[in-house]
């Protein structure tokens, strides 16, 4: 069974159509990557599929289940969501934001970890040495990575990351995205928004290329990463490559073309 | 689900439980619990008739049955002590507490450290609704037609200014003083209305309300607020995890669990109760719910639990103090409590927003 699926997902704001009858499949062991231009309605999907939002038409279901039948807290047991934003209204130093993480599994016989799960999410985003300093005060990439870490605590066997790798510096955008493909290898299903294609292509088992709304290609990194594609759905003449010793998938604007943006605006 | 590490280095682990805090606030606790003692027995001593300390320890002796200890020796030692000073230290007690924690809870809702039933205008609804039920002489519960009439009163008033300061998911500081004022001003022109409807009797009620004042609290009126007091304080004690993780945003709170909807009107009603509970026989106290719940916040940290807790007994202590001042810093004069603590919390209020404004680099 998949572990979110949506049919026929559609959705306005007003008179904006922003997803046009989306049909996705989020399967365990697999690293998703959501990508696609600005405004293309990847968070938007992910909203949808964090049950944020009712789309205007269409299912989302969750473990087979429709989301509207889920009751808050055993979802929050199911799936976890890492949002864009990182605000917190009053100073909780990092290890208190961290450990919020584990409040869907109070009372249960989980609680009992919660130290242990606490600790090893810190360890693992690098964020021990910040555990007393308040979140407000953290630096961009620093929040972001402690409310990573607090999505891990909530251990859950589905990950929804919104642009996990915004405001990383290129050693813990590796560490990130290592983590998430681990908790896929070992059977979670992640659904990750990037922007970066190249870090896409490295991390991801399968891309969901959206545009306008839609999903325009679905497939391996390889498969969807073409150049005329991406040039076309991106409005901006791409080049992918293959690097010459490991092999991976590239993905580069190509700039010697003149007609830039810029100039054709 | 299995804990893969990758390739990171793996720090040391951290000392998740913090014991010195937790002895911090346990010497908070204890600190607050034996300075509501200590001012019960100086503000039960202290007044026109003096009452040494072994009298009055003499005197709770004999009420709990004990045989020990000498009885306040003067004629209406014993009356004034138990009739006119313990009932009005058992109100300051229900009042304070209500306030500190009406505004700790509002301030989670909102999202924002400068909510306060006075600062938004939910204590001047509430007494404007009071004022209506003295003018037009409503009696349909008794005892508790007014206490009911306050509670609606700060209730539509708070339903309001959250529906009116809110935009996407919360406040902003301008937003919510400037809804503050406008809610504030209607209340104003609606108790001036009633003012000029009522008779004498019925003016002089309002005057008093909005000077704020502890004068006159019986026991049966602290038998009629501490049923809500209780209440409200319990049911916003229930909340305190979910206010934690509403602290993340909406989103993010409903993520892990919360049902975000269901504890907003829940804590609505909370505050209104716990307004209605101290503005009904008291007036307006201002300030109570902005400075007590900050200062806890220093010592405590942010987390709800702690915070509703300490903020209780920490407001009870400041209204204990304030009344005890009010009533003996001139002899023969009864000095309106509102006053006292607006005198003190304005100037903090600013203080408070000429920091946040700093922090939060500019007015949003």
């Amino acid at each position: 069974m998949n572990a979110l699926t949506t049919r026929g997902v559609t959705l306005s704001y007003g008179h904006r159509p922003v997803l046009d009858a989306v049909d996705l499949d989020v399967r365990r062991r697999e690293v998703l990557a959501l990508v696609g231009p600005n405004g293309a309605g990847k968070s938007t999907l992910l909203a949808v599929l964090a049950g944020d939002v009712v789309p205007d038409e269409g299912v989302v279901e969750l473990d087979g289940r429709p989301l509207r039948e889920w009751r808050l807290r055993t979802m929050a047991r199911r799936r976890a969501v890492l949002t864009q934003e990182h605000r917190i209204s009053f100073p909780f130093p990092a290890a208190d934001v961290v450990r919020m993480g584990r409040a869907p599994w109070r009372g249960l016989p989980e609680e009992d970890e919660d130290d242990r799960v606490v600790a090893e999410a810190m360890a693992t985003t690098d964020v021990g040495r910040l555990a007393h300093q308040p979140f407000s005060l953290l630096s961009g990439g620093e929040k972001g990575r402690t409310s990573f870490a607090r999505v891990l605590a909530q251990r859950t066997g589905i990950l929804l990351l919104d642009e996990p790798t915004a405001a990383l510096d290129i050693g813990h955008q590796e560490a990130v995205l290592a983590r998430a493909r681990a908790e896929a290898a070992g059977g979670a299903a992640v659904v990750v928004v990037l922007h970066d294609l190249s870090l896409a292509a490295a991390w991801s088992d399968r891309v969901a290329l959206l545009h306008h709304g839609r999903v325009t290609a679905e497939g391996t990194p390889a498969a969807v990463f073409t150049a005329p594609l991406l040039s076309l759905v991106y409005d901006h003449p791409i080049d992918v490559l293959t690097h010459p010793a490991t092999g991976e998938l590239l993905v580069l604007p190509d700039r010697r073309t003149p007609l830039s943006r810029e100039e054709t605006a | 689900m299995t804990a893969v590490l990758p390739a990171v280095a793996v720090a040391p682990a951290v000392p998740v439980t913090d014991g010195r805090r937790r002895r911090r606030i346990a010497l908070l606790y204890a600190g607050l619990v034996l300075g509501l003692v200590a001012t019960t027995l100086v503000a039960g001593g202290s007044g026109q008739l003096q009452i040494p300390l072994d009298e009055i320890l003499g005197s709770i002796a004999h009420r709990v049955g004990l045989d020990v200890g000498p009885m306040p020796t003067h004629p209406r030692g014993e009356y004034t002590l138990w009739n006119v000073r313990f009932s009005r230290i058992a109100m300051a007690v229900v009042v304070g507490a209500s306030l500190a924690v009406a505004g700790a809870a509002m301030q989670g809702v909102f999202g924002n450290p400068l909510a306060e039933p006075s600062v938004v205008g939910i204590s001047s609804g509430a007494a404007v609704a009071a004022g209506a039920a003295i003018v037009f002489g409503l009696r349909f519960a008794g005892d508790w037609s007014i206490p009911v009439c306050a509670f609606l009163g700060g209730l539509v008033t708070t339903l309001l200014v959250y529906a009116l300061s809110r935009s996407d998911g919360r406040t902003e500081v301008v937003t919510l003083v400037l809804t503050g004022i406008a809610v504030n001003a209607v209340s104003s022109a609606l108790l001036a209305l009633l003012m000029f409807l009522g008779d004498t009797q019925a003016r002089e009620s309002i005057v008093f309300w909005q000077l704020g004042s502890l004068n006159g609290s019986r026991w049966s009126y602290v038998l009629v607020v501490a049923p809500l007091a209780a209440v409200g304080i319990a049911v916003a004690l229930a909340c305190a995890r979910s206010l934690d993780l509403l602290a993340l945003g909406e989103r993010s709170a409903r993520h892990l669990g919360v049902n975000v909807e269901a504890l907003r009107i829940i804590l609505i009603v909370v505050v209104a109760l716990l307004t209605a509970a101290a503005v009904s026989f008291c007036g307006i106290v201002a300030f109570v719910g902005l400075v007590v719940p900050h200062l806890v916040r220093m010592v405590t940290g942010p987390g709800h639990r702690t915070l509703l807790i300490a903020s209780a007994l920490a407001g009870a202590l400041v209204l204990i103090c304030a009344d005890t001042v009010a009533r003996t810093a001139v002899a023969y004069t009864d000095l309106p409590l509102g006053m006292l603590t607006s005198l003190v919390g304005g100037p903090f209020f600013f203080w408070l927003l000429r920091r946040t404004r700093r922090t939060a680099g500019g007015w949003a």
